[in-house]
């Protein structure tokens, strides 16, 4: 613990816009992460997933990237054990994560960051007990020390000052924030954040993402990140994965997917309305669902 | 005929919806009380909730037994006066709300004043991924979030129903000896002598323990077990008051029967 909190502190809090920091530490290559053939349906009557293989290396970051429905979130929810697939594999550090034991579960989620994409902050704590809440709950840190600790993730996020108000008195993008410092409270290895970047301005936006590069680096992290955002994760990440029907459709590093030609990744990255994703949840053509259309 | 089977059909079906429900809190229950470990060894989590569910719920509890044991005098006096027995009075008010007002309308007010609020919370909670937020931080959101609330209600309500007696009595002395005019000493003497601690009072402490269990499982539980949707939360917020207000009268029932001697101080 205490050496991570080391590092840490070595860390400088404010991040500097420009250029990518390139993983120091980008781990051994072997992966931490492997999906093979994951299907997974809410309910019986709906696939979400049908087959999605990707697996991402340790100490990487990769974006997972894909119109909105399409099971982003849900792979995520896969990932922490919170669902478990109906088949294919879900492995973590090459262990399967159905198979996992209930003590293995725990630890798996002890070593792991989870930033919800509606920032699930606490409400009845204050900002800081919320950052301060993991800390509280995994370790016997004095108080002095969990002072600053936290008031150190508040500060990468740029929310120091911010830290007596509740959770109700923050706007939207604040709130993101304050979870993502709550995510990185305890310096998971494995970091999952489902869509960071909403809701944040351009200034933000840019701080947030170095900071999630940074992190992944100097922490030795590995992280999945799910955003719209392409402009940014083109930026910032190693890899990136295209999910649509269920499916991952298109993969590759950020040199590759920048020119590819695969239209699916041509209409993402240039945001064109026509092109195979589908912009419509699936429903019966406009023509038979308006009354209309039946006279 | 195919609607008389059906008729059936429907009870039954609503039969084991019910057993199933009862099946499903009592597993409920036993993870409660098996993750209640922290909630006494961090008496910080516990202390909160004993704040909101019990002390919040003091004013109302206080201001209705105060009212019960007025209008308890005010009615006693009408029948006991027929008879020529109002300095029985003091009697009448203490066993009626020491054996059964005070744990029963404590225990309806509670549910309706502090569970609801449980249901609501823990219903919110859970709609916000507050408590999937603590499950994947292996935190256990039964330990954590369940358990304090569920014991600060089996803790608050029989000291609430106690004191919802206390005021009581003291209620039906103002009217019956400071209103009406009846002896001071044969009201307090004549209770003395009559209510005995043992039985009158300890029954109605057993009672009010047992209705404490019954309503704070009922609104963790609705809480917990809540559709993560604003009627969800809504709809499990009523459920706890229903369910608990028909739990506390059913078992009522049930607790009298056993403790019915059918004698006077025998
Ligand atoms: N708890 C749930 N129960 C049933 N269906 C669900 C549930 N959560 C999500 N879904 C369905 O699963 C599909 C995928 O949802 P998911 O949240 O993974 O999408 P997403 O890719 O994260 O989308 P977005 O970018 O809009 O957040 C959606 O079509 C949704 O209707
Ligand atoms: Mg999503």
């Amino acid at each position: 613990m205490s050496k991570r909190i080391d590092k840490i502190l070595v860390m400088s809090s404010s991040p500097t816009p420009d250029g990518v920091a390139q993983s120091e530490n980008a781990g051994d290559g072997s992966p931490m992460i492997e999906l093979s053939d994951v299907a997974f349906g809410y309910t019986k009557a709906r696939q979400i997933l049908s087959g999605v293989t990707l697996s991402v290396p340790k100490g990487k970051l990769v974006a997972v990237m894909g119109g909105s429905g399409c099971g982003k979130t849900t792979i995520l929810r896969l990932l922490c054990g919170q669902h478990a697939a109906t088949s294919g594999r879900v492995k973590v550090s090459g262990k399967n994560i159905d198979e996992m034991s209930r003590d293995e579960l725990f630890s798996h989620r002890r070593r792991l960051g989870m930033l919800f994409q509606f920032g699930a902050l606490f409400t009845d704590m204050t900002v800081f007990e919320n950052v301060a809440f993991p800390i509280r709950e995994h370790t016997d840190l004095p108080e002095p020390v969990l002072h600053d600790l936290v008031l150190m993730k508040l500060n990468a996020v740029g929310l120091r000052g911010a830290a007596h108000l509740k959770p109700s008195e923050l706007s939207g993008g604040m709130a993101r924030r304050v979870a993502l410092a709550r995510t990185i409270a305890l310096d998971p290895e494995l970091v999952l954040y489902d869509e960071p970047f909403a809701g944040l301005d351009p200034i933000s936006l840019s701080i947030v993402g170095q900071l999630i590069r940074k992190l992944n680096d100097a922490l030795g992290m590995t992280s999945i990140l799910v955003t719209h955002d392409i402009m940014e994760s083109l930026k910032i990440v190693d890899y990136i994965y295209f999910i649509a029907d269920g499916k991952v459709v298109a993969h590759g590093d950020v040199q590759t997917i920048r020119q590819s030609s695969d239209p699916f990744v041509k209409q993402f990255v240039n945001g064109e309305p026509d092109g195979p994703v589908r912009f419509h949840y699936p429903a019966k053509p406009l023509a038979d669902a308006f009354s209309a259309g039946r006279v | 005929m195919s609607a008389i089977l059906g008729w059936f059909a429907g009870i039954g079906e609503r039969t084991r919806g019910a057993i199933a429900r009862l099946g499903f809190a009592s597993r409920f229950f036993v993870a409660v009380v098996k993750a209640s470990g922290s909630t006494f060894t961090r008496p910080r989590l516990l202390i909160r909730e004993l704040y909101h569910a019990g002390v919040l719920s003091l004013v109302i509890v206080l201001m209705s037994g105060l009212f019960v044991g007025m209008v308890l005098a005010l009615q006693g006096y009408e029948t006991l006066v027929r008879f020529g027995a109002t300095e029985a009075m003091g009697v009448l008010v203490a066993l009626s709300l020491v054996r059964e007002l005070g744990p029963v309308v404590a225990g309806l007010l509670f549910a309706s004043r502090a569970g609801s609020a449980i249901t609501a919370e823990i219903g919110l909670m859970k709609t916000t991924e507050q408590l999937a937020a603590m499950e994947v931080m292996a935190v256990n959101p039964i330990a954590r979030v369940v358990a304090p609330r569920f014991w600060a209600g089996v803790i608050s309500l029989p000291f609430l129903a106690a004191l919802f007696s206390t005021l009581g009595i003291y209620g039906g002395y103002l009217v019956a000896v400071k209103l009406i005019g009846i002896d001071g000493g044969a009201f307090w003497g004549q209770m003395q002598a009559a209510v005995d601690w043992r039985y009158d009072v300890m029954n109605g402490v057993i009672k009010s323990v047992v209705f404490a269990f019954a309503v704070s499982l009922i609104a963790v539980l609705e809480g917990y077990d809540a559709t993560p949707t604003a009627e969800g939360v809504s709809a499990a917020t009523t459920r706890t008051v229903v369910t608990s207000a028909l739990a506390i009268l059913a078992i009522d029932f049930v607790l009298t029967v056993f403790m019915f001697r059918g004698s006077v101080n025998g």
